[in-house]
């Protein structure tokens, strides 16, 4: 076990650096340039180039690349471009949205498409079973700024029930928390909903028509105790994996989300950054998001350990 | 014993703690609040730095100017009390007003005004004409400072007063170099940034400055009182129009700084909204690049400017007839320098005829003109799309590149050819304060690729700019404007596409927003 997690955690050091090549060429070869946006609209082309001197962006790349990565070995992702902070400080100041929403979010979906699979999957080919599969299906096909201001216009404008928009920390109180992330949470789990939904329901079919859920029933076991018990455990690698893919699609749903909702989290900072070419931060957040990734999958392969007793790394 | 002792000191801080938590809620609480979508978000605090329009809305928060400008472009004295010429106009000194002070409880002294006008010199265009005209600068004791020039400059009361003049800071700040950002936010007016709350990309607080000492006059724009009825602004960053208009109308928050175009039925016609109009207009240019063919034949550039149709091109961008009217002239309509009749035959209605005269005349190879498309662009994306069949119809063919606008902000300082990566032509709006007199319209320039971005070489412009820097003459300085207008027309320079209004939504309640050449928030109050 220890053996497979320094495997797993010298793995990530090429993850890395590939992402850092990649995402650092791109931005080279994206349009756009930060300094035209920083000298403003009565800024000429000698502002321009002046400020470009100023920020290095006259370097060539490889001078470029290799004083970023640099300062990466030392713990420094650099500095914004435009705001007088550190990647380090505004990754910090942002994550505490992000993670509220996220963790809102997973719970809500576990709690919600787990219990609707495994139902699905008992009343297999019945009316609820059909039912909850057209519900998922319609999660999959409903854009989420269509769901976001849908639910905006109900709750928020129509029955005046939640804010439109923003984000209070957890430190002023659970209630205001909770309030501002229902409705972003409820839109982001929408399609995460229908995907666990019916892998849940998948695997728990198939979990049961195996002999030791016959075996369970003519011993007389109730039918709560099978589904959670036995059907549900037995199923559970495949949802675990997907809830680690979710978690990633998840990293890609909050920027629209938090853009809808003026959530001033890491996908908001995202587009920002890659809307004014603030290149430090775009690079920065990138890498967090990889080491993240990569973390959850580890996360992923550890939890197949307490799923299923007959693995071992 | 001394268990159960420290147990009960403890539970005793921490109720005196919670008194302490909720009573500074609750005084929080009392705090009249303005919440304002701010147009953009705050991301550069210096405004020295930056042009931005967003930076320099902060800026008229928190620093005081040493003069202002009404709604109508007049120029009137704010932290200047009084102020003399010499006869020849080569010497001008100034008085400022009693008891103006920092935010940090310093005063205000001419050594700060000083320190202040030298960086903002080193960095703004008109500035820097001005400091070159200059010999002397001076504080002459705490209260008092002397500008002496070697060559006539009559534009010293427009440079301070312009849309971006010399925010005054201490003197240690402004002692920082042009090319360096200020690392502290201290001005003298009359609200306070509160560095504590700023959260870029979400949240910009400013508190009342209580030790303001505002001018008796009323509000005049940029001049005049800056009484502040509120505790605080919060500038809530709302990207998307669509929330702004909902944040609006659920009550969380007051006020749109600039309403979008495609929201303007809607919120007209929701009861709690009030749709209110603060700078009175706004210009939008067509802007040619004179550096590679086509346009660099002004015949061809003529030519473009013949198709174009006002009308036409301001309907399908503002979609409302409230929200833009055509005018013919680069300076606002209806001020001072505008003339809708010394045009060079320029009328904004297309001349397709003529134009495709002008193409025969100049031998037009029939090579496509790149035309940069900003789609992500809220108040710009719709522009593009009618110039092009305006431009088809009068001979051009054009080709028209979508991007966003930040990558068209990129591309129009390439000087290429279009074909190797360059551009033919952009569009893009100014704000009243940008177009209100040639000097401080920066597209007005004939000094080809030191200009601004289109870099037309034309002597002609820059002999009749620097006859309006010397001159004092309204009358003279009117003829001039009249004169450049005409000259820059008749060589398709560039052209004026219309006007649009830029209007703030509030909620009803709000009040006091005053007419403005600039953004400014004071004076703002709210039920």
């Amino acid at each position: 076990m220890p053996a497979f997690l320094l495997r797993r955690l010298l793995a990530t050091i090429p993850v890395l650096i590939v992402v850092a090549l990649i995402v650092f060429t791109m931005l080279q070869l994206s349009p756009g340039d930060p300094a035209a946006a920083i000298v403003g609209d009565s800024g000429n082309s000698e502002d321009i180039a002046r400020v470009r001197a100023q920020l290095g962006l006259d370097q060539p790349w490889p001078v470029q690349f290799a004083n970023w990565s640099g300062r990466l070995l030392q713990g420094d992702m650099g500095n914004s471009l435009f705001i007088k902070k550190t990647v380090a400080e505004l990754i910090s100041q942002r994550i505490g949205p992000t993670l509220s929403l996220a963790a809102v979010t997973l719970t809500l979906t576990l709690l919600v498409a787990i219990p609707l699979g495994v139902l699905a999957a008992w009343r297999h080919g019945g009316w609820l079973d059909r039912a909850l599969m057209s519900m998922s299906a319609l999660g999959f096909s409903v854009p989420a700024f269509v769901v976001a201001y849908l639910l905006i216009w109900l709750f928020a404008l129509h029955l005046k029930w939640l804010p439109v928009q923003g984000y209070v920390e957890l430190s002023k109180g659970v209630l205001p928390w909770l309030r501002n992330l229902i409705l972003p949470a409820f839109t982001l789990s929408t399609v995460y909903i229908a995907l666990i939904a019916r892998v849940t329901r998948a695997s728990v079919a198939e979990a049961l028509t195996e002999d030791y859920i016959r075996t369970a029933r003519s011993k007389g076991i109730s039918e709560v105790r099978v589904l959670a018990r036995h059907a549900l455990r037995n199923a559970a690698i495949p949802i675990a994996t997907v809830v680690g893919i979710g978690v990633a699609l998840l990293i890609s749903g909050v920027v629209v989300t938090e853009t809808v909702f003026a959530i001033p989290g890491l996908g908001q900072l995202t587009v920002d950054a890659v809307l004014s070419r603030d290149f430090p931060v775009i690079q920065g957040i990138t890498l967090f998001f990889s080491v993240i990734y990569v973390m959850v999958n580890l996360l992923v392969d550890l939890s197949y350990l307490a799923l299923d007793p007959r693995i071992r790394y | 014993m001394s268990g159960s002792v420290f147990q009960s000191r403890k539970l005793v801080g921490l109720i005196a703690a919670g008194l302490l938590a909720v009573s500074g809620t609750a005084a929080l609480a009392q705090d009249k609040v303005l919440r304002v979508a701010p147009q953009a978000d705050l991301r550069i605090l210096d405004p020295v730095w930056t042009t931005a329009i967003i930076t320099r809305n902060h800026a008229f928060m928190i620093y005081d100017t040493l003069f202002g400008m009404d709604a109508n472009g007049k120029i009137l004295p704010q932290m200047v009390d009084t102020w003399k010429t010499s006869p020849d106009g080569m010497v001008w000194d100034f008085k400022l007003r009693p008891g103006l002070a920092f935010h940090d409880k310093t005063p205000v002294t001419s050594a700060d005004v000083v320190a202040s006008i030298k960086r903002w010199g080193s960095r703004d265009t008109l500035g820097q004409l001005m400091m070159g005209a200059m010999t002397k600068m001076e504080a002459i004791d705490a209260s008092n400072f002397r500008l002496t020039f070697k060559q006539p400059f009559g534009m010293v009361l427009d440079a301070f007063a312009k849309s971006s003049p010399p925010f005054i800071m201490p003197e240690r700040i402004a002692k920082t170099s042009g090319d360096q950002q200020i690392t502290e936010n201290i001005g003298s007016g009359p609200f306070m940034f509160k560095q504590d709350e700023y959260r870029p990309g979400n949240r910009v607080v400013y508190v009342k400055n209580k030790d303001y000492v505002s001018r008796a006059e009323p509000p005049q724009g940029t001049a005049g009182g800056k009484p502040v009825p509120v505790d605080r602004v919060e500038w809530i960053v709302l990207k998307d129009a669509q929330t702004q208009a909902n944040a609006l109308t659920n009550g969380e928050i007051d006020m749109i700084e600039r309403m979008p175009p495609e929201q303007y039925s809607a919120l007209k016609a929701n009861p709690n909204v009030e749709i209110i109009s603060q700078v009175p207009q706004g210009s939008v240019m067509l802007v040619l690049n004179h550096l590679v063919p086509p346009f660099d034949n002004p015949k061809i550039a003529r030519a473009a400017t013949l198709a174009i149709s006002q009308e036409a091109l301001l309907r399908a961008q503002m979609v409302n007839n409230d929200l833009f009217k055509t005018c013919p002239s680069f300076y606002p309509c209806g001020t001072a320098y505008a003339s809708t009749v010394r045009t060079a035959g320029f009328t904004g209605k297309p001349q397709f005829a003529a134009a495709k005269k002008l193409l025969q005349e100049a031998g037009y190879d029939g090579k496509p003109v790149v035309l940069l498309h900003p789609t992500d662009h809220p108040t710009l994306n719709k522009y593009p799309p009618v110039m092009a069949a305006l431009l088809t119809q009068a001979g051009f063919k054009v080709e028209v590149q979508s991007m966003d606008w930040q990558t068209l902000v990129a591309r129009r300082a390439k000087k290429d050819p279009s074909d190797k990566g360059g551009w033919n032509i952009f569009m893009t709006s100014f704000f009243m304060a940008d177009t209100i007199n040639p000097l401080v319209f920066t597209p007005m320039s004939g000094v080809g690729e030191k200009g601004w971005f289109g870099w037309p070489t034309n002597p002609k412009i820059e002999t009749l700019k620097a006859e309006f820097l010397a001159t004092l003459d309204e009358g003279k300085r009117k003829e001039l404007a009249a004169q450049m207008q005409e000259e820059a027309l008749a060589t398709g320079m560039l052209a004026p596409l219309g006007e649009y209004k830029p209007l703030v939504a509030v909620a009803k309640g709000v009040t006091g927003v005053v007419p403005s050449p600039n953004t400014v928030m004071w004076n703002i109050d709210k039920k």
